[in-house]
């Protein structure tokens, strides 16, 4: 299906998507919107490493056996950060990050 | 013995005490406490037995006769931390919940010894996460309470993003190298540009998890917020193992560009030490401060990294084990009056040696362990941290560590002095702790004098830490 495209058009565009997700992580306010940025930065490796395996060492699986590791940890992950905001949910009635600053300093 | 027994007898005990768990009636969970903690006994002693080297998996678990002691080092902290927490366990909160403190911190550990073990990258980040995901569990452990959500959720976020982080440095390094298995990556890491900025991510990474400055900025917060407990399984146990795997990795993954990560550690330790030993003079809650304090030590065990020799190696183990003891011993006795009065104010614990001098004791001991005071284990800990890094010629940095040890003096002393020189209007009342914590804190003053007075362990880990090189 992508016969032919060069390497480091999938490298630039997973470097582009990894610097998404860090913007986001930092700038955003909402913790669902946060879970979402980090997804991104896990999956712009999993474009790294199945690119790279696809087009520089197609005789091994190895790079596409970490990326469905990569999504399989990803979904737990998600799972038990979307249980603790639920608990924040029901404490605050509110998922804001600035709210959730009652330790500082 | 088999190869993977460690973590085998992990795994069983984990299923014995999830099948045990269902049968009780929810009334009575509290019932899981002593076979938890009577197996994990049994696992630690069944742990030392003689076991032999191998691997598995085609190289992907790998274990040595090290890797073998660091495990056991571990089992013994959780041990404590088991027998620690059963007076908090006890408590009315807690009593429908008992069990997953016990399963949620066994799956950690499981974790952590595949970490320790991992011979390759894919088994380290399995290992890395099983290590960190349940402890965001753990942290956010006191539902009811708002600190203990928010420690939770910082904790997960962080966990993830250094994850991230982590992942897009091996992912350079895969494509620089196209495997993943340690053995097979050493001797194809040249120091081409790419390769450097893929350590740089997984430096970074692991920075994170060991709370180095300048990645250290959730500690404070999540070691606050979460249970006592979990706070000390957190700082201890958890800190020690990804000590462990970055040790090894940065000795044979990264050892051809060991020029490139001693100029970085360098100036990381720097960094390390002397901020979190200013920002520890400023806390006023006993779980802060303990937590810059410990910023600070992980500082201190990077020093014996960069020492980069059989000596490092051994050091390093060495320190974490002193470092068991000591954190432990100090968090026991926080966790008991936080327990039964709820202060976990530094100013709280004035006049605590006139009500409870026992306890004041253990505190002590514990501090001027962590402070490094001649006769106690912490001291033979850091000195041979600065022995191992003084040989490989670091010797201004050596100094600067020496001087932040005197800094660090001075506010571990602030707590001896609020407790034995103080005096306050309302002391925290005398009371008497149950058994187990009895227990949990003689164990934990036994390793900083035993360890202290003994050279034979010093003198095994040196040995064992020999295959390395």
């Amino acid at each position: 299906m992508f016969e032919g495209v060069p390497l480091h058009w999938f490298l630039i565009t997973g470097t582009i998507m990894f610097f998404v997700g860090i913007y986001g992580f930092l700038v955003r306010k909402n913790l669902i919107t946060l879970l979402m940025s980090l997804e991104l930065v896990l999956n712009s490796v999993n474009i790294n490493f199945v690119a790279i395996n696809k087009i520089l060492y197609p005789g091994h699986l190895e790079g596409m056996f970490f990326s469905v590791f990569i999504i399989a940890v990803a979904a737990a992950e998600a799972s038990v950060a979307i249980a603790i905001i639920i608990n924040i949910y029901r404490r605050l009635v509110n998922i804001d990050v600035e709210k959730v600053n009652e330790m500082k300093y | 013995m088999l190869i993977m027994r460690h973590e085998l007898l992990l795994v069983a005990i984990t299923v014995i005490l999830l099948i045990v768990e269902i049968f009780l009636p929810n009334t009575q969970k509290r019932k899981i406490i002593l076979p938890a903690i009577l197996l994990m006994a049994a696992v630690t002693i069944i742990g030392f037995l003689p076991g032999e080297s191998g691997e598995l998996f085609g190289g992907m678990y790998q274990s040595t006769q090290l890797s073998m002691l660091m495990k056991n080092i571990l089992n013994i902290g959780v041990l404590i931390i088991f027998i620690q927490s059963v007076d908090w366990l006890k408590q009315d909160q807690n009593k429908e919940k008992v069990s997953e403190f016990f399963l949620l911190i066994l799956s950690t550990l499981i974790g952590m010894n595949y970490m320790i073990s991992a011979g390759d990258f894919l088994m380290f980040y399995l290992g890395l996460e099983l290590a960190t995901i349940p402890i965001a569990a753990l942290a956010a452990y006191e539902r009811y309470k708002e600190k203990s959500a928010e420690a939770g959720v910082k904790l997960i976020f962080i966990s993830a993003l250094s994850s991230g982080i982590l992942l897009y440095g091996l992912s350079m390094i895969y494509g620089t190298t196209g495997t993943m298995y340690f053995s097979d990556i050493a001797p194809l890491m040249n120091g081409a540009p790419l390769q450097v900025l893929a350590f740089i991510f997984f430096f970074s990474g692991m920075a994170f998890k060991i709370s180095l400055v300048p990645f250290h900025l959730w500690t404070a917060d999540v070691y606050e917020g979460a249970p006592v407990n979990v706070t000390s399984y957190l700082s201890v146990i958890s800190k020690g193992a990804a000590v462990f795997i970055f040790t090894i990795i940065l000795y044979t993954v990264f050892a051809k560009i060991a020029l490139l990560w001693s100029q970085v550690l360098y100036v990381i330790i720097i960094l390390t030490i002397t901020l979190g030993n200013l920002f520890a003079m400023r806390q006023q809650n006993l779980k802060r401060f303990l937590a810059f304090s410990s910023i600070a030590q992980a500082g201190f065990i990077l020093l014996g990294i960069i020492g980069q020799s059989q000596t490092g190696m051994t050091t390093v183990i060495y320190f974490v084990l002193v470092y068991i003891f000591s954190n432990l011993g100090a968090f026991g006795v926080i966790g008991i009056i936080s327990n039964r009065t709820g202060k976990e104010k530094i100013s709280d614990y004035d006049g605590l040696y006139r009500t409870n001098p026992k306890l004041s004791l253990v505190m002590m001991l514990a501090l001027f362990s962590l402070a490094g005071i001649p006769p106690l284990a912490g001291f033979f800990g850091k000195f041979f941290l600065f022995t191992a890094a003084a040989k490989q010629g670091y010797y201004i940095l050596v100094l600067i560590a020496i001087l932040n040890t005197i800094i660090s003096l001075y506010y571990y002393l602030l707590v001896i002095k609020a407790m034995f020189l103080n005096t306050s209007d309302q002391p925290i009342g005398q009371f008497k702790s149950d058994g187990y914590s009895r227990l949990g804190l003689l164990l934990c003053v036994a390793g900083i004098v035993v360890v202290g007075f003994t050279s034979i362990i010093y003198e095994m880990i040196f040995n064992l830490s020999f295959g390395l090189f």
